[in-house]
């Protein structure tokens, strides 16, 4: 029943897709496909909710679709089911926030059919059964979204985002076209059960594993691989950056789950050494990136990097728990990294929306030009504020819990017996709390700048607050920020299948514990109330307020701004973005951006300004994308020749590629 | 009966941190005047600053929002309740088990978030010098100290402080290198984290040279008057801790008769004292840093914690 709910659900994706071909043009065709997108994700995220609270015994079936010897395999499990859930719920959200957002669409037509399409891709993915089924519908969903990425076209930016994109997500598809050619073996058999009643040797193994951290971790964002995340992210419309920020990389990282814990068989312990190093470098090196960036889309896009990475260190050590069979250990990591998951939708669409509000309101991305946007736009900067604590992992809010559960991950390691293990995870434990202090700072950053101060430009000065559908969606995933942040026992309780069937054990039941408190492993060994710590606070917080307001002065006096005695009315003089990332910058930057400050100083009489220019460097896109760039560039210039030749050239090329073809085959052993 | 009994413990605990806060400020501003040959104002001074900045008007910013008048409030809350959560004088309180040592540190996180935003909201320059410097500060403190509950939760077995200090004062810990790493990086970070010198000058208004001052530049009146108390409960909290953990002679167990209790009260008090006076000696023999060395010294405090951390991986016996 939720398989066949959930196919409909897919397929009604797929009409609308074509429904709005027909009728892009019309002025009704934007809330229509919206809404009916709307509904089709809430009925599918129904289905998926249900499935995963219910007992979730595997449902599956073939459809008459695809490759004629194979058909279209579609299932639903417990894994399945939850990054549906995932999925249908950034989907909906994204989709009523475009009722109100996509009025201000310029160009609709080039939005509306690739929308549908990209959901439909994306819930494909996750309910896909077989390779084949997987890889049509992964590309489908990558070839959507860069459709949506290349919506505003005329931009230069956005023009080389989508080229960059579209080369990486070929790439990342090659891997795992590769990494489900070798799973399948030499018979073929492309169907996951095929797959998983005959797990790959133990070398072909390692393999899978390198081509499934390529091909889905180009796609989550794995630094570095991370390259196109930044570029293309921000440049499509707000609602479709929610989706690939918020959504398309949890589809990533389900495509890595399914994979490693799924299809692959049980793990050899070193597996987890690549993921956990490459989650700790990607968190660190996302959130030191943000903080780098002014432009308000780019730093949310390279905080997904940082969470992509927080995800899968949760993955990595349950992989490793997994393969010493330390089940109970496994089911806190894996349920700390799926937790995460979810967590990082919820806020990080709530995040993408905020952004995509101020865009509409002042066309601006760049921080640097808005300020004070708290007072024209409240609304919007109270779910803004929600979600930028939620993120920072302030309790009581959502971040906190996950991350928390995966410190609590993290200190069951000791008892890892191997050395690579016992060195590496308190590094990585340490490039964790790293990232959650750094994203703190970023957020302040990204806030502060942004809704407080004084506006910097006209048009933030002149801003009015979004529409109310807008609001609205902001404000479900800002209470559902609250939500998960204190009864997380709930959730977890709800993961507790996918723990079991792929972790091999599940977390203790949190329902039973009192005041609905998380207990990990134990109540001596740790535990936390997300509930409690929200009423303290509240409760503090008003006794403090309602002492104050009868005991002491109430009065209260507007007055120009302290500031030591020098106020000073330009706006210009507040501190900008780079201005607050400069002590940061200077700590981090210098040895990793190689950050450079050149101060230009007019002599002295001379009424030219003085300038401070920074130079940051990218070490990524300099020592591994430019150089291969460069490389393709050499070949294909000297390859170039070819298209130049004679008939009697090319008649000999054609023969000397037969012949040598045919020694290869002779000499085949 | 015991449920109630409980309750009054706890209550007990809040009040007594809230109490019990301005008194060490006070105690350290007077032993530092002594030292430098002054006579210092009274112990009960921050009390009486307190009341004043109470009954005086509040002096808003032009163009200050809501959020600037919560934040107080707010910064107050999470404060007060992570100091409360912290074993003073009883260990196994009514509510130590709502939030672990991790939890502590992150609602101390929120306190700052929230404090760095203040900061910014008037848009004037030294709010932002205040707040970009606080972050950059945090961004290497929080690590640091999360490293350090790493390390006293693999000896303890456990991330919850009541445990953490029942098992301190058991026989079973014995002298570690570890824990000594752990203690020296956990005083360092304490002293970054209280913006105090070398890190930070509490009693500065040199503009350029202030970091917390700064922040919290703009407020006056009773919102004045929460920052400082939040101020002093966060460096209350953080004698206690290392207090409790690295000191933990004296708490009372979690089902102590009034005898007990009354010891352990008078042994918080005693180790407050120490605290405080061991604060100031340190203060007044050093001289503040460059804003640029502090990374070099809370990434020092990283560095033991993480070495520490390491070495527990290692073997548990070290």
């Amino acid at each position: 029943m939720t398989l066949i709910i959930a196919s409909s659900c897919a397929a009604v994706l797929l009409a609308v897709a074509a429904l709005a071909v027909g009728i892009g043009r019309s002025p009704a065709a934007t809330p229509t496909v919206y809404g009916l997108c709307l509904g089709a994700s809430a009925v599918s995220l129904a289905a998926a909710v249900t499935h995963l609270l219910g007992t979730p015994t595997p449902i599956e079936a073939t459809l008459p679709l695809g490759l004629p010897w194979l058909g279209a395999h579609v299932r639903i499990d417990a894994l399945s089911a939850f990054f549906l859930a995932v999925v249908d719920l950034g989907a909906g959200a994204a989709s009523l926030f475009a009722l109100g957002y996509g009025r201000h669409e310029l160009a609709p037509t080039r939005v509306l059919p690739f929308y549908p399409a990209f959901l439909a891709g994306m819930n494909l993915v996750v309910l896909a059964d077989d390779a084949f089924t997987f890889l049509v519908s992964w590309e489908f969903m990558s070839l959507s979204s860069w459709a949506l990425v290349m919506a505003h076209h005329r931009d230069p930016d956005n023009l080389r985002a989508g080229y960059v994109y579209l080369i990486m997500a070929s790439f990342g598809t090659l891997a795992l076209l590769l990494a489900f050619g070798l799973l399948a073996g030499p018979d073929g058999g492309y169907a996951f059960a095929a797959i998983r009643n005959a797990p790959p040797s133990s070398a072909l193994a390692a393999l899978v594993l390198i081509l499934a951290l390529i091909g889905a971790g180009s796609k989550a964002g794995l630094v570095p691989l991370h390259a196109w995340l930044p570029l293309a992210h921000p440049a499509a419309p707000s609602q479709v950056s929610a989706l690939m920020s918020g959504v398309m990389t949890k589809v990533a990282v389900y495509g890595f789950a399914r994979i490693m814990f799924d299809l692959v068989g049980s793990p050899a312990w070193w597996w987890s050494l690549p993921v956990l190093a490459l989650g700790g470098v990607t968190a660190v090196m996302g959130v030191l990136y943000a903080l780098m960036q002014h432009d308000l889309k780019r730093l949310l896009a390279y905080h997904t990097v940082e969470n992509i990475g927080i995800i899968f260190i949760g993955l990595g050590l349950a992989l490793a728990f997994k393969a010493y069979h330390m089940s109970l250990a496994a089911a806190l990591a894996l349920t700390a990294g799926l937790l995460h998951a979810l967590n990082h939708s919820v806020f990080k669409s709530l995040l993408f929306f905020g952004a995509g509000a101020l865009l509409t309101a002042t066309g601006e991305r760049d921080m640097e030009r808005l300020g004070g946007l708290i007072h024209r736009m409240p609304q919007t900067a109270f779910m803004f504020l929600v979600g930028c604590a939620a993120i920072s992992a302030l309790p009581p809010l959502n971040g906190f819990v996950s991350e928390w559960l995966t410190f609590q991950a993290i200190l069951l390691s000791p008892q890892l017996p191997s050395w690579g293990l016992t060195l590496l995870v308190p590094t990585v434990g340490a490039l964790l709390a790293l990232s959650a202090a750094l994203a703190a700072a970023c957020f302040v950053k990204a806030f502060g700048i942004t809704f407080l101060g004084r506006p910097r430009t006209p048009v933030a000065a002149k801003a009015h607050e979004t529409d109310r559908l807008s609001l609205a969606a902001m404000s479900f995933l800002a209470a559902l920020c609250l939500v998960l942040g204190i009864m997380p026992g709930v959730f977890i309780d709800a993961l507790a299948p996918v723990a079991q069937s792929f972790a091999g054990a599940r977390m203790p039941v949190q329902a039973g514990v009192d005041w609905l408190s998380i207990v990990p492993i134990a109540e001596s060994r740790s535990s936390y109330n997300g509930l409690l710590v929200f009423l303290f606070m509240v409760i503090s917080g008003t006794l403090a307020a309602s002492a104050i307001h009868r005991l002491a002065s109430d009065r209260l006096r507007r007055a120009p701004a302290w500031d030591c005695g020098y106020p000073d009315s330009s706006p210009a003089t507040q501190y900008s973005a780079s201005s607050f990332a400069q002590p940061i910058r200077r700590v981090f930057g210098t040895v990793l951006f190689r950050a450079r400050e050149h101060a230009q100083m007019p002599p002295p009489g001379d009424p030219r300004p003085a300038r401070l220019t920074v130079v940051l460097r990218d070490p990524i896109w300099e020592t591994l994308y430019a150089p291969i760039a460069g490389a393709v560039g050499w070949v294909t210039e000297h390859l170039n020749r070819l298209q130049f030749l004679t008939i009697r050239q090319f008649l000999s090329l054609v023969f000397a590629a037969l012949v040598i073809l045919l020694l290869v085959l002779a000499l085949w052993p | 009966m015991a449920l109630i009994v409980d309750f009054a413990v706890q209550g007990l605990q809040m009040l007594l941190v809230l109490m019990l806060a301005p008194l060490l400020t006070g105690l350290v501003r007077k032993v530092k005047a002594r030292f430098l040959r002054r006579r210092g104002p009274s112990l009960l001074q921050p009390y009486r600053d307190l009341a004043r900045l109470m009954r005086k008007e509040v002096v808003l910013a032009q163009n200050a929002s809501w959020l600037f008048r919560v934040i107080p409030y707010l910064v107050f809350a999470a404060t007060w309740v992570a100091a409360s959560l912290v074993p003073t004088f009883r260990t196994g309180l009514l509510f130590s088990w709502s939030a672990d040592l991790i939890a502590i540190i992150a609602l101390l996180g929120s306190a700052r978030f929230f404090l760095a935003l203040a900061g910014l909201d008037v848009g004037t320059s030294f709010g932002g010098i205040g707040s970009s410097r606080e972050v950059m500060i945090a961004s290497l403190a929080e690590p640091a100290m999360i490293m350090i509950v790493f390390t006293l939760a693999l000896i303890a077995g456990s991330t919850q402080l009541s445990t953490m200090a029942g098992y301190m004062l058991s026989s079973a810990v014995g002298l570690r290198v570890s824990l000594g790493l752990a203690a020296v990086a956990l005083i360092m970070v304490a002293i970054a984290e209280n913006a105090r010198i070398p890190v930070d000058n509490p009693a500065t208004h040199l503009e350029l040279t202030m970091v917390h001052e700064a922040m919290v530049l703009e407020y006056s009146g009773r919102h004045l008057a929460l920052i400082e108390l939040s101020a002093s409960l966060k460096l209350l909290l953080y004698v206690s801790l290392i207090a409790c953990l690295f000191a933990p002679w004296g708490l009372a167990p979690p089902d102590a008769g009034g005898e007990r209790l009354a010891l352990g009260l008078a042994s918080y008090l005693a180790k407050l004292a120490v605290g405080g006076v061991l604060l100031a000696v340190f203060e007044t023999s050093i001289a503040k840093m460059r804003v640029f060395r502090v990374p070099e010294f809370l990434g020092a405090a990283l560095m033991l914690g993480l070495l520490a951390t390491l070495l527990l991986f290692v073997s548990r016996s070290l």
